[in-house]
């Protein structure tokens, strides 16, 4: 059985079967079949329902153009919707399913869209669903999806891998068809690097898909045996199943690689796609044109094909939709489709051209000047009906029908960095303009459509090429080939017809272009929006120029005076998860670890992302089912005893010269010229507006030997900008600046037996008493009986601290030795979030303070800005505006009744006040509950704070609807005076 | 896009973060009369030319380097890349 319209010859392995199965049903196709040509050759002709109106429609074309056959292939995790039959490679075992169609493809329950047409005309979605706005989510949305929708996703992780490349070469090769074939022989046996990628999985274009010989070798010989050439040569990169999806800029071109679609499963290590980056000093695009239709009533219906494609069925893969078939055509090509067809057996019953002078080109009946005007067959084609030269019409039986309006040739790539294409009228199409920077065009693409003027043009071509870059290419010796000239009379749509297709993929008929002209839509650009003509995954490719025709014959204009709409990337559809590549689940982004993260992990911390780092966030104990137990065991035991933390992710910068100290005076606007060798200051950054930029603490280990510190947030774009004012502001002053971050591992030991924990490791020779080495003290020393280290004297939790810094490959065993050392003291090691609360206690300000809005002047500093000396900011810190009396002032807020709680991102309005933004007072930028005081302590700014201590106000949280009394209070607190960190 | 690094040869833009127009070089003189308004100005009033434009992008994954890329903005051709602190010492800056 099956395979009932297989014919003779044809590409594909005979010898061998490959089972698949279409919407479950059973069929059996060949080697180097695409799923489109095996469903031809097993007699379906119907393979899937239109986008609105659910018609039931066939294959229009052979190629990545096909806007109808769209289809899910593979089932499970690796389901993928939207794919074109015609580009689906064949495999055993493949199932495949149609699309937009409930229950089935031969009855749709939605094909009732298609009766309800005169109501679902252009723009119907923009006049329909308007009103009122609250229906759009609930009721309108849900709707147009489902009845609307394409192919559907598995909602199951992709189980494959997707991966990324990078090519650079002399020549990329845009298609291999005859003129990149050529070109890639040429420019191959030159000896320059070549990359020849062409989307199709056999190498060849037309040559595959025509019976013209090259010299004595059929056409498809001539490429196998030309592509098995250049498979042998080292210099040249073959890549079938790649498309160039895009040109970009400074000849860099987007590729995609289908590797592993057509197998069922990726073979071990391999990818399913890979989207490359080729760096090219040239490019030749050779990728070839596609054929357009002609719309007539009803020229949508299963079995109704462009003619190249269907001759390409018929002698690349053997296959045909019907055994009897027509031909309607404006040019001398659509003959050629029913000589080779005759050839093959298949019954020609007439060729329609619609040109009063048609030559008689094929051995079968010829209908000169005549149209076909409408046809018959709901579920596939059974007869046309012909409009003849004298007007009197006559039916036609057969089940298949080529149309040909015309080749257009692919200038895509050469619009993807904005060229214009231009009209050529001898073709009636448009071919190459200005094209992109070391690109050329050649064969069909560039409106050459003989093969021996692609074969010359490519050759060509590639010799040009290759002569801006010095190499001495030769042309290639090239067989003699078919030069037929384009013969062709333009011809877009007949005349009265309503119901004709122009785009097929979206439903859009030459009457809803006619209705969007009628309703202003002037411009092409406008056209496509509103009547979606162009759009998908076809992105019009067999459709625009149907539809500009239109709109230049309503606008009285030309064609090119009417315009083109603009190629942009990518030429085919690409998925996101290509785009994503590696970049996917945990791999979505590099995580940096902590020098104690084994540790931690071990203790069962529960960790935070910041930024790119892993941070414990808190480490609980056996027994605490909230986070809060933990943080509040964490607190206590800190100010009691002792805490260490892992606080290595600061970010660090080793700032060293002659002029290491004048370079920090002018980057923190406060003075740095006197910090003696030894100590430690704090440092206040602003951008150049006036705005805190950063803070952080900077060492002086040395006369000409500084480090400095950020915040983990902006460690790189601190250090970005200290490369700015170095090499852009003061190229002469002597300093070097190198990050260092990940070199220490930096860990804070907090609390009032920190001195006594860290003298247990720290080596005897260095007294680090607070006589010897008090608050703000810093220096190089040894633990643990010899390794270097730097000990700093700070603290950001307000207690006794230090910060103690050893080579990061030393972090795992320092922060062991430490806890070993603090068993005695009962040491905890905390996280971030006893960190954050301990930084609220103290009111220190951190990145929610330093959120990009607030000065010095804000956050109680601003007597920090040295008007003595020039630094970055501190001219327009002084603008007006800057400096108002009711600035914002950093203050705290404790809640009036203690057992109320708050939260940050409150705002302050005065008791009395309607709670709007006319009245707003401020707003809260850290809240946390504070184990000491036992109650919620906030941080927050507020216009005036310095002056309304103990003033009552209220904390609105207009979020949930909420708020809670709160009496402003000073940022400190816990131990104010700073008795603390100074014992 | 491609930039040629006076020091590395063509890298691709991807290895670079951009800042914006080169005249950030020219920061003023603190100590003007009006230095307010110049450093408005040099914040602030900045030409965003269709064309030719000079602008700073910093070789963030790569040597560290400011240049200064000579880009028209229509076509993204690039004309030239220089350090930028040779074009800061060109334009007076020292210490």
């Amino acid at each position: 059985m099956s395979q009932i319209n297989r014919i003779s010859g044809g590409q594909i392995d005979r010898a061998k079967s490959l089972n698949f199965t279409f919407d479950g049903k059973s069929y059996q196709g060949h080697p180097g079949d695409t799923l489109a040509s095996a469903l031809l050759a097993n007699g379906v002709r119907l393979m899937g329902r239109s986008f609105k109106y659910h018609r039931p429609r066939g294959l229009l074309s052979s190629g990545s153009e096909e806007p109808n056959a769209l289809v899910e292939l593979r089932t499970g995790a690796r389901q993928e919707p939207n794919t074109r039959a015609t580009v689906a490679e064949l495999f055993d075992g493949l199932e495949a399913k149609s699309q937009n169609r409930w229950p089935s493809l031969a009855f749709d329950a939605m094909g009732v869209n298609d009766k309800l047409s005169p109501f679902l005309a252009a723009g119907f979605y923009y006049k329909t669903f308007m009103w009122p706005k609250a229906f759009w989510e609930k009721l309108y949305e849900p709707i147009i999806r489902r009845a609307a929708g394409l192919g559907s996703l598995s909602m199951e992780v992709d189980p494959d891998t997707y991966d990324k490349g990078f090519l650079h070469c002399d020549l990329l090769i845009i298609g291999a068809g005859p003129a990149g074939l050529a070109a890639a022989l040429t420019a191959g046996r030159a000896g320059a690097d070549v990359i020849l990628a062409d989307e199709d999985f056999a190498l060849g274009g037309r040559l595959n898909a025509e019976t013209f010989t090259l010299g004595d070798a059929s056409g498809a010989d001539w490429a196998s045996a030309t592509v098995a050439e250049l498979a042998n040569l080292p210099n040249v990169r073959l890549m079938p199943r790649t498309t160039i999806l895009g040109a970009f800029d400074h000849g860099i071109y987007g590729a995609l690689e289908r590797v592993s679609d057509h197998v069922a499963v990726p073979a071990s290590g391999k990818p399913r796609q890979t989207l490359w980056r080729i760096y090219t000093k040239r490019s030749l695009l050779c990728a070839g044109a596609t054929e357009r239709p002609i719309a007539f009533d009803n020229n949508d219906r299963p079995g109704i094909m462009l003619a190249g494609s269907l001759r390409a069925f018929a002698n690349r893969w053997a296959a045909v939709p019907d055994r009897q078939v027509a031909i309607f055509t404006n040019n001398d090509d659509g003959h050629r489709t029913a000589t080779d067809l005759l050839a093959k057996g298949v019954r020609v019953a007439a060729v329609i051209d619609t040109r009063a002078d048609a030559p008689r080109m094929a051995d079968c009946e010829l209908l000169a000047g005549a149209e076909v005007i409408d046809c018959k067959g709901r579920l596939g084609l059974t007869s046309i009906t012909v409009r003849l030269a004298g007007g009197q019409t006559r039916q036609i039986a057969c089940g298949a029908l080529g149309v040909s309006g015309g080749w257009n040739p692919n200038v895509h790539l050469t619009c993807h960095q904005r060229g214009i294409p231009v009209w050529n009228e001898a073709l009636a199409a448009f071919v190459p303009g200005t094209n992109p920077v070391g690109m050329s065009v050649a064969g069909a693409a560039n409106g050459t459509f003989s093969t021996a003027a692609a074969l010359a043009t490519g050759a060509e071509g590639a010799v040009r090429s290759l002569a801006d870059l010095g190499f001495k290419a030769k042309a290639a010796d090239l067989p003699p080939a078919e030069d037929a000239p384009v013969n062709l009379s333009p011809f877009w749509y007949v005349k009265g017809a309503s119901r004709a297709w122009i785009d097929q993929q979206n439903d859009v008929t030459v009457k809803d272009v006619k209705l969007a002209h009628q309703e202003g839509y002037r411009s092409v650009e406008h056209l496509k929006r509103y009547t979606t003509l162009g759009m998908a995954t076809d992105q019009g490719k067999t459709a625009n120029m149907g539809g500009l025709a239109i709109m230049a014959e309503m606008t009285g204009k030309s064609i090119p005076e009417t315009g083109t709409t603009i190629f942009r990337p990518p030429y085919t559809p690409v998925p996101i998860a290509a785009f994503a590549g590696r970049s996917a689940g945990a791999d979505f982004r590099p995580v940096r670890l902590t020098p104690s993260h084994v540790w931690a992990a071990e203790q069962g911390a529960v960790f935070v992302e910041v930024g790119m780092w892993k941070r414990a966030q808190w480490f609980p104990k056996p027994g605490e089912t909230h986070w809060r137990q933990s943080v509040d065991r964490e607190v206590l035991a800190t100010r009691q005893s002792v805490g260490i933390c892992d606080v290595t992710t600061l970010g660090k910068i080793d700032v060293q010269g002659t002029d290491a100290a004048e370079f920090l005076n002018r980057i923190y606007a406060n003075a740095f010229g006197k910090l003696a060798v030894g100590k430690v200051r704090y440092g206040l950054m602003l951008r150049e507006d006036g705005m805190v930029m950063d803070d952080g603490t900077t060492a002086r280990l040395a006369e000409d030997h500084f480090v400095t510190t950020t915040t983990t947030a902006n460690a790189v774009s601190v250090y970005r900008h200290m490369e700015f004012c170095r090499q852009c502001l003061w190229p002469d002053l002597d300093v070097q600046i190198i990050s260092t971050t990940e070199a220490w591992a930096q860990l804070s030991v907090a609390g009032p037996n920190a001195r006594k924990l860290l003298q247990k490791i720290v080596d005897a020779e260095h007294d680090i008493s607070n006589e010897a080495f008090p608050y703000m003290a810093c220096g190089e020393i040894t633990v643990c009986g010899g390794l270097r280290a730097r000990l700093f004297r700070i603290s950001f939790s307000g207690e006794l601290a230090y910060e103690i810094a050893v080579p990061t490959r030393y972090g795992d065993g320092l922060i062991r030795a430490m806890v070993e050392a603090g068993r005695e003291f009962d040491a905890v090691v905390y996280g971030t979030e006893a960190l954050g609360v301990m930084r609220i206690e103290k009111g220190h300000a951190a990145g929610n303070e330093l959120n990009g809005t607030t000065t010095a002047l804000n956050l109680g500093m601003g007597g920090m800005v040295s008007k003595k000396k020039d630094s970055i900011g501190s001219t327009l810190s002084e603008r007006e505006g800057l400096t108002r009396d009711d600035a914002l002032n950093l203050v705290g807020f404790r809640p009036v009744d203690r057992s109320r709680a708050f939260v940050a991102g409150s705002h302050f309005i005065n008791k009395g006040d309607a709670a709007n933004a006319a009245n707003d007072q401020g707003y809260m930028t850290s809240v946390a509950y504070s184990p000491n005081l036992g109650h919620t302590v906030g941080l927050g700014f507020l216009k005036n704070g310095a002056n309304r201590k103990g003033e009552i106000l209220r904390a609105v949280n207009p979020v949930a609807n909420e708020e809670v009394e709160v009496e402003v209070v000073s940022a400190h607190f816990v131990d104010p005076e700073g008795e603390r960190l100074r014992a | 896009m491609i930039i040629n690094h006076p020091l590395l040869g063509p890298r691709d833009s991807q290895e670079f973060t951009y800042l914006g127009d080169a005249s950030l070089i020219d920061r003023p003189d603190w100590q003007a009369e009006d230095a307010v308004d110049r450093f408005y100005d040099y914040l602030y009033e900045r030409e965003n030319p269709a064309g030719e434009h000079r602008e700073l992008w910093f070789h963030e994954q790569g040597d560290r380097s400011w240049l200064v890329v000579t880009r028209n903005t229509l076509t993204h051709e690039i004309t030239n890349v220089e350090l930028a602190r040779d074009v800061a010492r060109a334009r007076g800056r020292g210490k």
